[in-house]
């Protein structure tokens, strides 16, 4: 099992699966931090997921372009996030209540159009959709191990790399940054110092809307090259949690998405081994659970210390 | 004229249920997210259909038209019923654990392996299941509980993330423990016959089960409601800061609201696995829990109304089985219209719009009654 093991995590063919099995979760992670930073938890990144899963499919069939099929998708999932922001804050609803609604929603709803189009309820292999092209990246392609890794991959991939910037960028280096961060310490305060908080909030809904369209539909367009039923497998979810262990920071949401693209991964090379592939599937899901307790713990020592330190400070004096 | 004391002397014809208006007004826009859902199923049916007249009317119409389907309906309340209990008791604390999905499968899982291998009398039988499942359920209902309280993590994000564990766990259990290797399709050993629920009425599907879920009604609703631990509940769910400040423990009340909430989607399990089948058949999770969601908010929180919106959601499931078997509108489409009867009852602007508007009215004929006062003593 060791030597298994060893020559898993040494192969170059393993390390491309993770990377190709990070990217969707690292932006969905991504989308959780930018609006959980504003004060609003998205629980609807599922929802938004699955319907850009879809829309990305048909709009690709409908119109031969990969590239309308990206841009339909990415709207599909916008629109779900803004329903969670008209319901959430436009109409006093319970954030959470309308991510389990429109999750629920969307699991059916997919489903039910899905059925509607093509009479068939699990998978869209009838269409003639498109998906998006892989890269092969020039100069990186040529380093030895590494070119295997990191070149080749769907251009999605590169987007999720570019997204994590991006996000870095917009939350540490610009006014809007602040804005969101000051909206999510305190509503009151900020709307004291002219922020309006609604606004803040509509807008990292859109981000996220963007980030897990862009997730969705990398997931029927290159991950797979068709929509399944729940294609989305509730990385959504797992981006809430995902978030937790990011810090509420793009950077760690690099981190955060690694564990899970990491064993996501794993999974598929031990089911291989002939172990039973029930117990594998539940890894990723049962790590993320783990990376959630053990960041939070490290968290509350830090500040147990950092609270020890403040106290004997004040004895000095 | 307008002040609440004559209200409450003449609460008319609803004063049986509703004391006063605050009560009446969100019951009545509950009505109106039932009545409004069918309707917008109506209109998806017309999209979508090729004979929208004949699935509309099977949708709406056809879980009364045929006997066995009233019965299919009493035969679908019964899971509804366990798992929308079990979330009332969730959310009158104030809480959105989903981890009943988990406690109904691994309930269901767990009187699998005791209708298979414990061999006990009849109606003793099912019961030792329930009782089984209902703590294993129980238990897995305090995983997100502690994860909240010792990790302050949210109890949504981990009882989703959980229900994938379980789910996963569950299946590996039937598939490698509980299987029977002489079927060709995925199925559990036969159940005992000491374990099957008896039928309420002969040549139906009808079971025992129903009764026992009309029990658990009444006991859940003097749990919530005439007992000391229901008050706690309640009152955490009211303002957790408060009951602390009272002295309650909120981290027990916590733990023991999850324990019986779990333990009630277990013990629904276990009634579906003893009532229904005769091996363990599932090849996915039915996810009860999500529907459990939309009972709890329908029977707004209080079980003794779980029975009257678990019949509702029975109705929109046959209603849509029935005409998704018969035509080429797809099942799920109810999915669509459960989703918005939560979006209409989570949102308080509808929820308490008369009550704003009447509370609105109010404030504005007192400040003109009290700027007409000022006039009159200036002069």
């Amino acid at each position: 099992m060791m030597d298994f093991l060893a020559s898993v995590f040494g192969s170059s063919n393993y390390w491309f699966i993770v990377v190709r099995s990070t990217a969707p979760i690292l932006l969905v992670t991504l989308g959780a931090v930018v609006t959980e930073q504003a004060g609003i938890k998205n629980m609807a990144l599922e929802g938004s997921m699955l319907w850009a899963a879809l829309t990305g499919v048909l709009a690709s069939a409908w119109t031969g372009s990969p590239w309308i099929g990206l841009a339909a998708g990415i709207a599909a999932g916008v629109a779900i996030a803004l329903i969670l922001g008209l319901f959430a804050l436009k109409l006093d609803a319970n954030a959470v209540l309308v991510g389990i609604a429109l999750n629920l929603l969307s699991t059916g709803g997919t489903v039910f159009v899905l059925f509607s189009i093509t009479g068939d309820k699990g998978i869209s292999s009838s269409l003639p959709s498109k998906v998006l092209p892989m890269v092969s990246v020039p100069l990186l392609r040529d380093i030895p191990w590494l070119g295997k890794v990191l070149s080749g991959q769907n251009l999605v991939v590169y987007l999720s790399a570019a997204a994590v910037v991006v996000i870095h960028v917009i939350l540490n280096k610009m006014t809007i940054g602040r804005r969101i961060r000051a909206t999510g310490e305190n509503v009151e305060a900020a709307r004291a110092a002219g922020i309006d908080p609604d606004r803040i909030k509509f807008f990292t809904l859109v981000i996220s809307g963007i980030l897990a369209g862009l997730a969705g539909c990398f997931l029927s367009m290159g991950y797979t090259s068709n929509f399944t039923s729940g294609i989305s497998a509730g990385r959504g979810y797992v981006a809430n949690a995902a978030q937790v262990v990011a810090g509420g920071t793009a950077v760690g949401s690099i981190f955060a998405a690694l564990i899970f693209g990491v064993t996501d991964a794993l999974a598929t090379f031990l089911q291989s081994r002939g172990l039973p592939p029930e117990l594998i599937q539940a890894l990723p899901y049962a790590v993320t659970i783990l990376g959630f307790v053990v960041v939070t713990l490290i968290r509350d020592k830090r500040e147990a210390a950092r609270k020890l330190k403040l106290f004997a400070g004040k004895d000095d004096r | 004229m307008r002040d609440g004391t004559e209200r409450r002397k003449s609460p008319g014809r609803l004063g049986l249920f509703f004391t006063n208006r605050d009560a009446l007004e969100p019951a009545l826009v509950t009505l109106f997210a039932a009545v409004f859902s069918l309707l917008a199923g109506v209109g998806l049916i017309f999209l979508v259909s090729k004979e929208p007249a004949q699935s509309a009317r099977n949708f709406l119409l056809g879980p009364f038209l045929r006997t066995y389907n009233i019965y299919y309906m009493m035969i679908a309340m019964v899971p509804l019923t366990f798992t929308g209990l079990a979330l009332c008791i969730i959310y009158q604390s104030k809480h959105m654990s989903l981890i009943v999905d988990s406690s109904f499968y691994i309930g269901a899982v767990t009187a699998t392996a005791v209708g298979i291998h414990a061999a006990l009398p009849a109606g003793w039988h099912p019961a030792a299941a329930m009782l089984a499942a209902g703590t294993v359920g129980g238990f897995i209902g305090l995983l997100p509980a502690i994860l909240k309280i010792r990790w302050r993590a949210n109890e949504l994000v981990s009882s989703l993330m959980l229900n994938y564990v379980f789910y996963f766990i569950g299946s590996f259990i039937i598939l490698y423990f509980l299987r029977d290797r002489n079927q060709t399709i995925l199925s559990s050993l036969p159940f005992r016959k000491t374990f099957l629920l008896p039928r309420l009425v002969p040549n139906t599907q009808l079971h025992a089960g129903f009764l026992v879920a009309a029990v658990f009604v009444v006991l859940v609703s003097v749990f919530l409601y005439r007992t000391k631990w229901g008050y706690e509940i309640r009152m955490i769910g009211a303002n957790q800061k408060f009951a602390a400040y009272a002295g309650l423990s909120v981290p027990t009340v916590i733990l023991y609201s999850h324990f019986v909430s779990g333990f009630l989607g277990g013990v629904g399990g276990a009634i579906e696995m003893a009532g229904l089948y005769k091996a363990f058949i599932w090849q996915m999770n039915p996810s009860y829990a999500w529907d459990g969601v939309i009972v709890a908010m329908l029977a707004r929180k209080n079980p003794k109304f779980v029975p009257l919106s678990a019949f509702f959601l029975a109705y929109m499931r046959v209603g849509a089985d029935f005409m998704s078997r018969r035509g080429d509108v797809a099942f799920e489409f109810i999915t669509l219209l459960q989703g918005l009867i939560i979006l209409i009852l989570a949102s308080d602007k509808i929820v308490n719009y008369f009550k704003a508007r009447r509370l609105q009215r109010t404030a504005l004929a007192r400040t003109a009654e009290a700027r007409a006062a000022g006039a009159g003593g200036a002069e």
